[in-house]
């Protein structure tokens, strides 16, 4: 019997050669060690992301979330769905909600989900989290440094929080302005925390980053910009879309602004992994496409 | 005198011991301050030291006690003896605790500790303990003068502590404004839609109360006396005046409302149907809950826009330039009225800043849950098109000039406070009626108010305006405070406000002419001084009836007998000394704070001579303000220089400027007055006294120079309580100017 | 002109307000701002906005159907909740921003060549299509919205940050030809045809 047990849903991109596949290394690596068990919800969907809006519009988008919280529900109950990646929390979390508050919405929801012949029976009364609030939370900040054998001294992390990791739901009661989550993370490593980070819950630019690339990369220069301001030697995030942005477009913000731009930016469930012993590979360090060399040492040793 | 006995106690305790020669202090004590009972005690504060003061007293007949230990302002629990006079030399914050603890500051330190103990001895030599002067027949009754909201409050909380009231209005009814509404803004959970006035049951209880009698149709028509012995006329309209005696007055006499009739750009009075919130209540009431029906053709209103800040918040001839703070408030009050009704009709509320005070936010989202509209915008004109009112306005959000036609305009006019003569106004128009050859009609175009209270006071027969023509009074430290003692002002006559802030006031105004009452019976003063015992004198032979004493006074307390002496009322002065402050022959003073108190205080500061190097400065520093911003500088261990030496006075207004010309004479090199904020947003405790030593100390400049002394010699200082850092600095700032300019060239003269 | 629009036109006359409260998600909102513009301030997108939100608030409350529903604006939103988070007034300000983006799109007045809007309609079809999204033909389908040389150009621009996914296993250039998504995408195919008729009804959207 593992000590906890969540029901996961770990989202597309987390999918094998999906663009955040290493995130998912890393995460299965540190759960490991934390003697978390993670118990995929089987034949999940996508949840729509934020995008989804403007032609999936309300009810589809809900009917899709629907039928993951209804899956987990059948297959894992009695287990909290817990979701690595930022947009899948918001999406399932912000269904969850409006089925709560709206009696029609929720039995609209029903028919749809019985129609179509899934044969679920939708309760919606299982909590979303996401993964860093299960790790907070329920594992505590002192259980989270139990496991520390190989701490990442002499490395600055900037912890960009970003936006939906943050907004509108929040980890932990934290400000939404200044969440500290993720820099007592960091220490909790013994990394240390750049502490005047500014651009720490700034927009990177989202979806928008395909479709709007130039104000979204003006966006991630300065989120790179302050990192390296603050004299940090990498990012560290908490969101497969913020990971994504803000490491591959600062070779485009480089040909275009003349900077020489090179912050690796890590996940925090790789920082985990290699100060609990995991190896680059168990970290997922060989996803990174701007190397985080000094993390790769430490793991080296 | 001869029964005179002088007690110094010195006090070792929090470090004074340590820092200062407690045996050289005795000796001064002894042979310059010619104490008769000296002792020094290691923690005079406790039970034990008090005790031994009171013992003296008791037993050694002393009659005059100086307690050398900390600030007056500390332990004022143990040190409080009301029997004999006494003052404090000032050793722990008006020294050690603002000096280094240094072997090379010692003896400057030292010197400081000395000149203090000095300069109490010299000022106990001339105090003696005032006499109580307890009033057999002082007067309990209160008169409260305006029957609205904020007057029917006053009379029916002082009722029922027990204190017979005169209710005096001029209509034939009670209840004043809030009795002509159909409903008031909420003021309960969940503060979203409009409540009954309350001013039915307020009436009921007035009339009800035995302790309140009530007179309608009636106006003051004469008032005079003071605190304790007001004598008031209250004559009826229809003749037939009674004379009255109470102790106390609260003035309740609201508001008018604004007059309208001067926005002609939105087509008032031309058009029936653009009416002011008033009439608006009016439409209301005759609607009784049902559709609202416009005036010019009784068709149901089906549309309808309010213009906020009508002939307000506007520096346009005839608008007034303030914000009245109840009317957005009211507006959306009204526009329920119609959404209520029916939510089809359209209500939309123009405005450029939405205030809504208390909890209005409430019942401004509770507006907009109803489906009222909200545009800022400023409205340009109202102009009748075909059956409607086209309203042209321009979107301040969508920066567009629009227009809508609507069946009825409402403009949300202001308050004008109901505060009768301004004395201001009285000076200006005699001054130019004197100064003007031909009488011009333009100047003298005011129109005429009718007085409110009919003062006999030589000051004017009104309480003093502030601005705007409210009634003068401190609106957040003091509010219902006026400069005319005895007498508080509540409600909109002090500023604009609704009901319930009216109520607050009202409630709060009860309680210090309660206060008033009481204070008068017992020959004590009034704030900020309240429980001073002592009071003005004069020495009549002296006084050349040069009548600045009864100009200058802040609170009409001084009139003038047939001879054209001044008179004082006692229980209507503040002892803030303002006028010994004026006084150029000097005969004026308190038995426990005068001339010689203060002056022989200077002089008795040891006077190094010009080559030691230890210049002397002067500060002369307000109780209310300055003094408490050095107390707490000290406690924080601020430093600044040793070379100054403060008095505390009871005002910067009653600084006479013979201290002054002392200090230079005595050998002074430079004097510092510190007194409260002045002017219009005022601090001075005593409204008007640190405006007053700021004019006269402007004068002083000329005597310097005839003198040939550097005018930095003497400067004046608006301190703040909170001034703590900045004190110490102009402190520090000044003694390195007076290093510069060098000794004073009379010293040892 | 769209049937949807049609038929919204001589549902409500005068009344825009009402039409966004009824059809727009968490557009009873709407009335309840109080122009106090911290959403403005707060947009990291704020000044490629036409009208920022509480200004479309205000149109919308004046009645501005065409040049509300017409403009760029909202689909300028990065869905970052900031605004969301500071409004005083506690108005989700970010769904009412996508409530409106979706009703302008279904009534066919959303500015055709917006790229967001193309690129939601692509996501949605690719997410439709397997249950889950398809990175690699997302990608592509991005790269040739514009045609196919801007397309080819794109691609180029891309060309060595594919690599570098491709290089660290991020990228699966075989999903291009196979990608399997969950078990019975047909089944959810049918839901979400369910669910859009359902709301179609519900908002009088005709056919």
């Amino acid at each position: 019997m593992s000590k906890y047990k969540y029901s996961f849903y770990p989202g597309c991109s987390s999918e094998r050669k999906a663009s955040a596949s290493n995130y998912m290394v890393s995460v299965g690596s540190m759960c490991k060690k934390l003697d978390i068990e993670l118990n995929e919800i089987p034949d999940w969907n996508c949840c729509g992301a934020s995008i989804g809006y403007a032609e999936g519009g309300e009810l589809p988008r809900h009917v899709m979330n629907a039928r993951n919280i209804a899956l987990s529900e059948k297959h894992n109950r009695g287990q909290d769905i817990v979701a690595s990646c930022a947009a899948c929390w918001l999406g399932t979390k912000e269904t969850s909600d409006r089925l709560s508050a709206s009696e029609q919405l929720l039995a609209d929801t029903k028919d749809v989900l019985e129609e179509a012949g899934l044969n679920v029976d939708l309760k919606n009364e299982t909590p979303i989290r996401h993964m860093v609030e299960a790790l907070i939370e329920d594992v505590g900040y002192e259980e989270l440094e139990a496991p520390v054998t190989r701490p990442l001294d002499n490395i600055k992390f900037a912890g960009y929080v970003g936006c939906q990791t943050n907004r509108p739901f929040g980890i932990d009661g934290e400000s939404y302005e200044n969440p500290m989550y993720l820099d007592k993370m960091v220490e909790t490593v013994g990394g240390e925390a750049v502490t005047d980070y500014e651009k720490k819950v700034t927009c990177c630019g989202g979806a928008l980053a395909f479709s709007e690339p130039e104000k979204s990369q003006e966006q991630i220069k300065d989120i790179v910009e302050s990192a390296y301001d603050q004299g940090a030697d990498m990012i560290v995030t908490p969101c497969p879309v913020c990971q994504l942005n803000v490491e591959i477009y600062q070779e485009h913000i480089n040909r275009k602004f003349g900077t020489k731009f090179s912050m690796p930016v890590t996940y925090y469930s790789q920082l985990l992994t290699v100060s609990y012993g995991g190896s680059a590979r168990e970290a997922g360090l060989d996803g990174n496409i701007i190397k985080a060399r000094k993390l790769e040492e430490i793991a080296s040793k | 005198m001869t029964d005179r006995k002088i007690a110094t106690y010195i006090c070792g305790g929090c470090g004074l011991g340590d820092r200062l020669d407690l045996n050289q202090l005795e000796e001064i004590a002894r042979i310059e301050n010619k104490s008769d009972i000296v002792r020094t005690h290691d923690f005079l504060c406790n039970s034990e030291g008090v005790s031994q003061i009171r013992k003296d007293i008791d037993d050694e007949q002393v009659t005059h006690v100086v307690i050398a230990a900390c600030s007056r302002r500390a332990k004022t629990g143990a040190f409080a003896f009301d029997d004999i006079a006494f003052t404090r030399a000032n050793l722990r914050e008006g020294v050690i605790w603002v000096r280094p603890d240094s072997e090379d500051m010692r003896e400057t330190t030292q010197d400081m500790a000395d000149d203090y103990l000095r300069m109490a001895g010299a000022e106990i030599q001339y105090m003696q303990q005032p006499e109580v002067d307890r009033s057999e027949d002082s007067n309990k009754k209160i008169l409260v003068v305006g029957g609205g909201m904020s007057g029917m409050t006053a009379a029916v909380e002082a009722a029922r502590a027990g204190y017979r009231i005169l209710l005096v209005e001029k209509r034939g009814r009670l209840g004043g404004t809030a009795a002509s509404l159909w409903k008031r803004t909420p003021t309960r959970e969940p503060f979203s839609d409009p409540e009954d006035t309350g001013a039915g049951e307020l009436i009921a209880l007035v009339e009800r109360e035995p302790n309140i009698e009530t007179f309608l149709n009636s106006a003051i028509s004469r008032t005079s006396g003071a605190p304790g012995r007001f004598s008031v006329d209250i004559s009826r309209e229809s003749g037939g005046t009674r004379t009255e005696n109470v102790g106390a007055i609260v003035q309740a006499s609201g508001f008018t409302r604004f007059d309208a009739g001067i926005l002609s750009e939105y087509s008032y009075p031309a058009s029936a149907d653009v009416v002011d919130q008033h009439e608006l209540e009016e439409l209301a009431r005759s609607a009784g809950g049902g559709r609202i029906k416009r005036p010019s053709d009784g068709k149901e209103v089906a549309s309808v826009v309010f213009i906020q800040c009508a002939g307000q918040r506007s520096e346009k001839e005839g608008h007034l330039p303030y914000c009245s703070g109840f009317c957005c408030n009211a507006s959306i009050k009204q526009a329920m009225y119609f959404k209520d009704c029916d939510p089809g009709i359209d209500t939309n509320i123009i405005y450029t800043d939405l205030r809504t005070p208390g909890n209005g936010e409430d019942f401004y989202r509770s507006a907009q849950r109803k489906g009222v509209t909200f545009t800022k915008g400023s409205v340009d004109a109202v102009s009748p098109e075909s059956d409607q009112l086209n309203v042209s306005f321009t979107d301040l959000i969508l920066d567009e000039q629009t227009a809508v036609n609507v069946d009825l305009v409402v403009l949300a006019t202001g308050q004008v406070p109901n505060s009768g003569v301004s004395i201001e106004l009285e000076d200006a128009a005699e001054e130019s009626d004197r100064n003007a050859k031909t009488p011009d009609a333009d100047q003298t175009a005011e129109v005429p108010v009718d007085s409110i209270l009919n003062l006999t006071y030589r000051q004017g027969p009104d309480l003093p305006h502030l601005r705007n023509g409210f009634s003068d009074s401190h609106f957040i430290c003091f509010p219902y405070e006026t400069r005319r003692t005895g007498i508080y002002a509540c409600g909109p006559v002090r500023r604009p406000m609704d009901i319930a802030q009216a109520i607050d006031d009202a409630t709060g105004a009860a309680l210090k002419a309660i206060q008033a009452v009481e204070n008068a019976a017992l020959g004590r003063g009034a704030h900020p001084r309240s429980g001073d015992l002592s009071f003005p004198r004069y020495r009549k032979e002296g006084c050349t009836q040069c009548k600045r004493c009864t100009v200058e006074c802040p609170f009409g307390a001084i009139d003038e007998d047939e001879q054209r002496y001044p008179l004082f009322n006692e229980a209507r002065c503040r002892r803030c000394g303002t006028c010994m402050g004026a006084c150029p022959v000097r005969v004026i003073s308190f038995d426990n704070y005068s001339i010689d108190t203060v002056g022989q205080q200077l002089k008795a500061v040891d006077m190094p001579d010009e080559f030691d190097e230890k210049p002397r400065i002067l500060i002369l520093a307000c109780e209310n303000d300055a003094y408490p911003a050095l107390d707490m500088a000290a406690h924080q261990r601020r430093e600044y220089n040793q070379f100054v030496r403060v008095v505390p006075i009871r005002c910067l207004g009653s600084v006479n400027a013979v201290w002054v010309t002392d200090a230079l004479n005595a050998g002074y090199d430079g004097v510092m007055l510190m007194g409260c904020k002045k002017g219009d947003d005022y601090q001075c405790h005593f409204v008007k006294g640190s405006d007053m030593a700021h004019d006269r100390m402007g004068k002083i400049n000329d005597s310097l120079q005839q003198l040939q002394l550097e005018t930095e010699r003497v400067e004046t200082y608006e301190i703040e309580i909170t001034d703590v850092d900045r004190v110490v600095e102009l402190i520090n700032d000044y003694s390195r100017k007076i290093n510069e300019i060098g000794m004073n060239p009379f010293k040892g003269f | 002109m769209n049937d949807n629009n049609t038929a919204m036109i001589d549902k409500y006359r005068n009344s825009f307000l009402r039409e966004v409260e009824d059809n727009v998600e968490q557009g009873e909102w709407v009335k309840m701002c109080m122009q106090c513009g911290v959403c403005s301030g707060s947009c990291p997108f704020g000044p490629h906005w036409e009208h920022p939100p509480q200004e479309l608030f205000m149109m919308i409350r004046a009645g501005k159907r065409d040049a509300v529903l017409g403009t760029e604006s909202m689909w300028m939103c990065t869905s970052c909740y900031n605004c969301v988070v500071r409004c005083p007034r506690e108005i989700p300000i970010t769904h009412i921003m996508h409530g409106l983006a979706n009703y302008a799109h279904r009534l066919g007045l959303a500015p055709k060549v917006n790229p967001t809007r193309r690129f939601a309609k692509i996501f949605w079809d690719n997410i439709s299509k397997n249950g889950r999204v398809n990175e690699t033909s997302l990608s592509i389908k991005l790269y040739f919205m514009d045609g196919y040389s801007a397309g080819v150009k794109r691609a180029v621009e891309m060309a060595n940050t594919g690599l570098g996914m491709f290089r660290t296993k991020r990228l699966n250039p075989l999903a291009l030809i196979s990608y399997k998504g969950i078990e019975n995408p047909k089944q959810l195919q049918s839901m979400l045809k369910k669910a859009r008729e359902i709301e179609g009804r519900r908002k009088g959207y005709p056919g």
